[in-house]
């Protein structure tokens, strides 16, 4: 089924999405890799605040390719998101909502998406080209010295993605 | 003796790496439109769909195709007779990769260390393979490497009674393991014989040999066919959401071994399977 939904959502609409839905994301999202990822839970370990407020937000698993001269931004496909899965379980319990990557979750993930009604959306790997096209700003918010694995913060239209974990159990891999 | 300026080396290295990012080979894209045509699930078509035409985008726009513009490897085959002047070749090859990825906009994915990971900025230095060969020309490769699907690539030491069987059993294991991690429909290339080492090398250059050619040896051949029918038979399909297209093509190399040994190395590699080749 073809839907669109607006980012950032709550646990309510992460509860109508279902494996396999086919969904058009409209809003902002925020952008993390593996580097970022350590940082925000080294901060969090240290008793410091995340770089954002993540309460029903959506983090891109994605490091962008430089912007040529007058583009937002450079081919943007997903990265491996089994990489984030030793962070993702206590993002979540902070109130995080949806994740886009591409591949398969482990356990800790996939428990941690039901308890906190969250949902996992892959974004097409290999289509960085087409994606950065749905992307009309970006902007980045924290970790500048990490280059492409820095955190932004970007505005996405009609940006493709399919639920391929839902916060029900379903799992279409 | 001819003689070739490394400068020479550079110039044709930054091209190579800005060209092979934003157009895929003549038998990649073949293979893209082929499958396009055949896929028979709606999802994997529409993905399918969403793959050709991120292929025009990234030609006409200059975006590369893939975010991951990989960690450069290099095969280097340098005739006897050459003289290369002017400088160190292993630093001419280092700085094209600078250039091409700086003037390129392309993303720089290298850590100087692997486990301090600071990045070196400008995603060198490459991953360079000489070869020492007759003639008097100097042929170069260039394969960047995503590691979505190089994070899934496995070495098997086999025992000799394991045979054929057990090779086919291993690419199997690799392939279903990779799955949707390695951004599906792939590339699957194999190495099969040799040493520890040798065997990983032959798979990573069985990438770079065009899609739909074929092993000049008759079993090989066989076993490449049969290989690509098993593992589109896995229903991984398109970014591993189900279909037909799982594997566009397996290539696999092989080289003598020791008697007491059978190593097999499946090196995967995604649909955006990158690789040039100029001689000098
Ligand atoms: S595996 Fe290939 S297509 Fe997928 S993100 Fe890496 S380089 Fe791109």
């Amino acid at each position: 089924m073809e839907k669109h939904v607006t980012v950032p959502f709550d646990k309510s609409v992460s509860e109508s999405l279902k494996a396999g839905d086919y969904v058009f994301l409209d809003g902002t999202v925020y952008v993390a890799r593996d580097a970022a990822h350590k940082r925000m839970t080294q901060s969090l370990a240290a008793g410091n605040e995340l770089p954002f407020d993540i309460k029903d937000q959506t983090i891109y698993y994605m490091g962008p390719s430089p912007a040529r001269d007058g583009k937002v931004i450079g081919s943007a496909g997903p990265t491996t998101a089994s990489r984030m899965d030793k962070y993702a379980p206590q993002l979540l319990d902070l109130g995080q909502t949806g994740m886009i990557g591409k591949g398969r979750r482990s356990q800790a993930v996939k428990d941690a998406m039901i308890r906190n009604k969250a949902t996992y959306f892959a974004a097409v790997g290999g289509a960085g080209a087409l994606l950065s096209k749905c992307i009309t700003s970006s902007e980045v918010v924290a970790y500048d010295d990490l280059g492409a694995e820095a955190v932004r913060k970007l505005t996405i239209k009609d940006f493709p993605v399919i639920v391929v974990m839902d916060c029900h159990g379903g799992c279409l891999y | 003796m001819r003689e070739i300026p490394v400068e020479s080396i550079t110039e044709a290295v930054s091209e190579m790496c800005i060209k092979v990012c934003h157009e895929l080979s003549d038998d990649m894209r073949t293979c893209l439109f082929d499958a396009y045509e055949k896929e028979t699930s709606d999802i994997g078509k529409k993905i399918l769909g969403q793959l050709k035409d991120n292929l025009a985008i990234a030609k006409e726009e200059m975006i590369p195709i893939c975010q991951d513009t990989g960690m450069a490897v290099i095969f280097m085959k340098v005739g006897q007779d050459v003289h290369l002047t002017g400088g160190d070749i292993t630093d001419a090859v280092n700085e094209g990769v600078r250039r091409g990825y700086r003037e390129g906009f392309l993303r720089k994915s290298v850590v100087a260390d692997p486990i301090e990971r600071v990045n070196t900025k400008d995603n060198t230095p490459a991953v360079i393979h000489y070869e020492i060969v007759p003639g008097d020309k100097v042929g170069i490769t260039l394969a960047p490497k995503g590691f979505g699907s190089e994070n899934m690539s496995r070495v098997f030491m086999l025992k000799p009674a394991d045979g054929i069987e057990g090779v086919k059993a291993s690419i199997l294991e690799a392939v279903r393991d990779a799955g949707p991690n390695a951004c599906p429909p792939m590339v699957v290339g194999v190495g099969i014989g040799g040493t520890f080492e040798k065997c990983a090398l032959l798979a990573k250059e069985a990438l770079t040999r065009p899609a739909g050619e074929h092993s000049p040896i008759g079993y090989v051949k066989d076993l490449e066919e049969e290989m690509l029918d098993a593992i589109n038979e896995l229903d991984i399909g398109p970014a591993g959401l189900g279909g037909k297209c799982t594997a566009f093509a397996v290539n696999i190399n092989t080289y003598p071994t020791h008697i007491a040994g059978l190593p097999v190395a499946v090196n995967i590699c995604c649909h955006v399977n990158r690789h040039i080749s100029v001689e000098i």
